[in-house]
């Protein structure tokens, strides 16, 4: 039954990921839909980031925005993005010790 | 030997975009390790085999629905319940695999769609934060080694996390939690310090999946979102752009 339940969830994981390759091969989209799916990867980052963050700690809702907070300093300072990644780590780990 | 000094620099032009995939690929496994093996623990206690856990991962990578999967399993929900929840939380891949493979027009179907397959939240941001290696020579493989990169950190945490439970102390994984969305801002801000208008992009779409995530399933919430932010750089974006 599990089994079962995984193909299922694969199938239904991967055929959207995969229509997409086709759609391209067979279709050329107006400059408008290029504009827009161009900025879909920064549209993403902004609901991929709000309000997800906010549930880090879900009873304590700052601690994921403080985290995030250093997250956006340490990345307009220009850290790599490894060093933003450690900071916000050990911020949300001193602010939940 | 012309022909060999030709073939000497593909070599290495291939190698050198494997090795900025992998590199460009560290946060994404520093994020994944500890999310897989919380995933590989909580699923180990939801009653599924450790061979059941590590082949989700393998067949599915997408690690916010194995979560979801593994604790309606836990409960005992019904596999067309699950199937159909897994379709709705993934959706927003449809989205983005629209945007990644429209970039990859020059390149062949044999080669998009394996990627198309390797799409998640982060492998996709990144792979689109680095959109010039797609007109690069040998720029696929910069992406493959990426996508990879991420696949086995994501199947191997897994497995660590069945094999040997919990590992990680309560406190840290916590902590953990916020990686990605480290990562996530990683991305965002130097796009934002070049061009202030993806931020706007990126601040309506997090109000509008604010707003929708009220009276909708996250899934659906977070495609309205990025759709709709995306739909203002129609507005925002010149041709050659981003």
């Amino acid at each position: 039954m599990i089994l079962l339940i995984i193909i299922g969830m694969a199938i239904v994981t991967a055929i959207p990921r995969v229509v997409p390759a086709y759609i391209v091969d067979k279709v050329n989209f107006p400059n408008w839909i290029n504009r827009w799916l161009n900025a879909i990867p920064y549209a993403a980052l902004g609901a991929l980031i709000f309000p997800g963050i906010l549930s880090v700690k879900p009873d304590q809702p700052h601690v994921g925005l403080l985290g995030g907070l250093i997250a956006i300093i340490l990345a307009f300072l220009g850290f790599n993005i490894i060093l933003i990644v450690i900071g916000s780590i050990a911020t949300v780990y001193f602010l939940t010790f | 030997m012309p022909s060999n000094v030709m073939q000497n620099t593909h070599r290495s032009t291939r190698l050198i975009m494997i090795q900025k995939g992998i590199s460009k690929g560290l946060p994404i496994m520093m994020g994944y390790l500890p999310v897989a093996i919380t995933y590989g623990v909580l699923a180990k206690q939801a009653g599924m085999s450790l061979f059941e856990l590590t082949l989700m991962s393998v067949l599915v990578f997408a690690g916010a629905s194995q979560f979801m999967g593994a604790g309606m399993i836990a409960i005992g929900t019904g596999a067309i319940e699950i199937i159909i929840a897994t379709f709705v939380l993934n959706f927003r891949h449809f989205v983005m695999s629209l945007s990644f493979m429209n970039r990859l027009r020059g390149i062949g179907l044999n080669w998009k769609v394996p990627l198309s397959l390797g799409i998640t939240d982060e492998l996709f941001t990144v792979a689109s934060i680095h959109s010039d290696e797609a007109k690069q020579d040998k720029g696929v493989y910069f992406y493959t080694a990426l996508i990879l990169t991420g696949y086995f950190s994501w199947v191997f945490g897994s497995f660590l996390g069945g094999v040997l439970g919990d590992v990680i102390p309560e406190a840290l994984s916590q902590s953990m939690g916020v990686a990605l969305y480290a990562m996530f801002i990683g991305l965002l801000i130097p796009s934002v310090k070049k061009e202030l208008k993806f931020g706007m992009i990126a601040i309506i779409a997090m109000l509008t999946n604010a707003i929708f995530s009220q009276f909708l399933d996250v899934g659906w919430a977070i495609v309205v979102g990025t759709l709709v932010g995306g739909a203002t750089g129609i507005f925002l974006l010149k041709e050659d752009k981003a």
